[in-house]
């Protein structure tokens, strides 16, 4: 049988700062990717290049490094503010930088940049007469929005979707080395201690397995779902 | 007599992609209960300037009025565009569009394409907006297709059910756009039959066709396009069977 020596209860809160890090970091990526998808296909030339620099940075750079930026820069930030703060209004507040903010917002920002590929190729894939269709019947912009061209874009965007999330829930693993205590770092800490590698690191292995195989189920769920009407499948 | 408010008036339309000008100067008033059909060759801007009509392309020059109400514009560096696009909205929601590829929504049912519009554009309730769908449905023949999906029908049913959609408006203009031309041949009549029926309930309906035979016997008036000009214009039976312009007349000659 297996026996933990007593980091089981580590392990498992590990697994839970993996999980909640992963879905939160998700949903900004989604919220950024739809944006930034929005910014690209806008004409307005500023807020395209804007969206192009952001994707091309975030894409260039390795995501350890990102997320060190973002974490020791953001230190620094409020640093700056908070002496600020207390140099010129006597307001002494400290605040330190949240390790869980920082994953949070650096793989947010991060994924977002890919999500905003795929969900662009997605909307550019919608067939333009169905849109034409709901400008003609009296749609504006985010009535099209909600009810063409989003559930037709998903179709076209979930393999991919699909695909960022998956190597996402695997980049969470990288916030240990800004402290964060997810599975990894328990499981890294055990092995050390107790010199059994194996008995840590493949539980966790299997834990990332099965939160791939829901993850797989619940696209599929949502393919299935979002295909009606566009028969095969 | 008080001058009743025309239902649809564009006046010297004009309009350029680059360099060609596609339309250079058409005008048109659809009566109440007038039939207008638009007829030319491909390239004639015959389409385009069904398009401007509700503003899926926007007219470099010209004017737009429904009812009375005139379209306002303004200079953008994109070119020039519509002043207040809530008026546009609202006169494309009195203003029902029949594609050539019928474009009716893949991932919804037939039934809830055509409540679609009524009740997130109109803000018709659900229940009165399903219950005129049916009447619709049974009116165009396809009550049993009521919950397929347009990909599981074919062109004529999906072409009647885009019909069905444009009348649950309850439009004043209805604007058609080659609605056969898709059609294999044996589904355009039926296609047809139901023009001719809006067409006797007195229907204000401005139409894009090839078909002579439904100009001829439909409209109440006919335009022929030549290169983004009117070249005739006039009642069916003087435009259609006295051609007057050598072009006309070599475009309604038989051609085999």
């Amino acid at each position: 049988m297996l026996d933990l020596q007593g980091y089981g209860p580590r392990l498992l809160e590990g697994a839970g700062v993996t999980i909640q890090l992963a879905l939160l970091s998700l949903a900004l990526a989604l919220v950024l990717g739809l944006v930034t998808a929005s910014a690209k296909m806008s004409r307005n030339r500023l807020v395209h290049a804007t969206a192009t620099v952001y994707t091309t940075l975030i894409r260039g750079v390795p995501d350890l490094v990102l997320m060190m930026l973002l974490f020791f820069g953001g230190q620094m930030g409020v640093n700056v503010i908070s002496d600020m703060l207390y140099d010129n209004f006597g307001i002494d507040y400290y605040i330190s930088f949240n390790a869980f903010a920082a994953g949070v917002l650096t793989i947010g920002f991060i994924f977002g940049a890919y999500m905003g590929e795929t969900f662009r190729g997605a909307f550019m894939a919608v067939d333009n007469g169905q849109i034409e269709a709901g400008r003609a019947y009296g749609m504006n912009n985010w009535l099209l929005f909600r009810r063409i061209r989003f559930p037709q874009m998903m179709r076209h965007a979930l393999p991919g979707l699909s695909n960022n999330w998956m190597v996402l829930l695997k980049t969470t693993a990288l916030v240990s080395v800004i402290g964060l205590t997810d599975m990894v770092r328990v499981a890294a800490e055990a092995s050390r201690a107790t010199h059994e590698p194996f008995v840590f690191l493949l539980p966790v292995a299997a834990a990332y397995l099965v939160i791939a195989s829901v993850s797989e189920w619940i696209f599929a769920r949502l393919q299935k779902r979002y295909n009606i009407g566009f028969g095969g499948h | 007599m008080a001058a009743t408010p025309i239902p649809l008036e564009v006046r010297n339309i004009k309009k350029r992609f680059g360099e060609t000008e596609v339309l250079k100067g058409l005008s048109l008033k659809a009566h109440k209960g007038d039939v207008i059909t638009l007829i030319g060759a491909s390239g004639s801007g015959k389409s385009t300037f069904l398009r401007c009509m509700n503003l899926l392309e926007q007219p470099d020059e010209g004017d737009l009025l429904l009812h009375g109400e005139e379209i306002r514009f303004k200079q953008t560096r994109y070119g020039r565009e519509p002043a207040d696009w809530k008026q546009v909205v609202r006169m494309r929601a009195k203003l029902s569009m029949v594609f050539q590829s019928f474009n009716l929504w893949a991932h919804m049912t037939l039934l809830e394409n055509i409540i679609e519009a009524p009740v997130h554009v109109l803000g018709q309730p659900k229940k009165e907006a399903i219950e005129h769908a049916r009447a619709l449905l049974e009116r165009v023949g396809l009550t049993a297709r009521a919950d397929a999906y347009p990909a599981q029908m074919s062109g004529g049913q999906q072409q009647r059910g885009a019909i069905a959609r444009a009348l649950a408006m309850n439009p004043e203009v209805m604007l058609f756009d080659e609605p056969t031309s898709a059609l294999d041949p044996e589904l355009v009549g039926d296609v047809l039959k139901v023009m001719r029926d809006l067409a006797d309930e007195g229907r204000t309906m401005v139409v894009v066709t090839h078909e002579m035979g439904f100009a001829r016997d439909v409209s109440s008036q006919v335009i022929y396009l030549h290169q983004g000009l009117v070249e005739e214009a006039g009642h069916p039976k003087e435009v259609l069977n006295n051609p007057q312009s050598p072009r006309l007349k070599q475009f309604l000659a038989p051609k085999y």
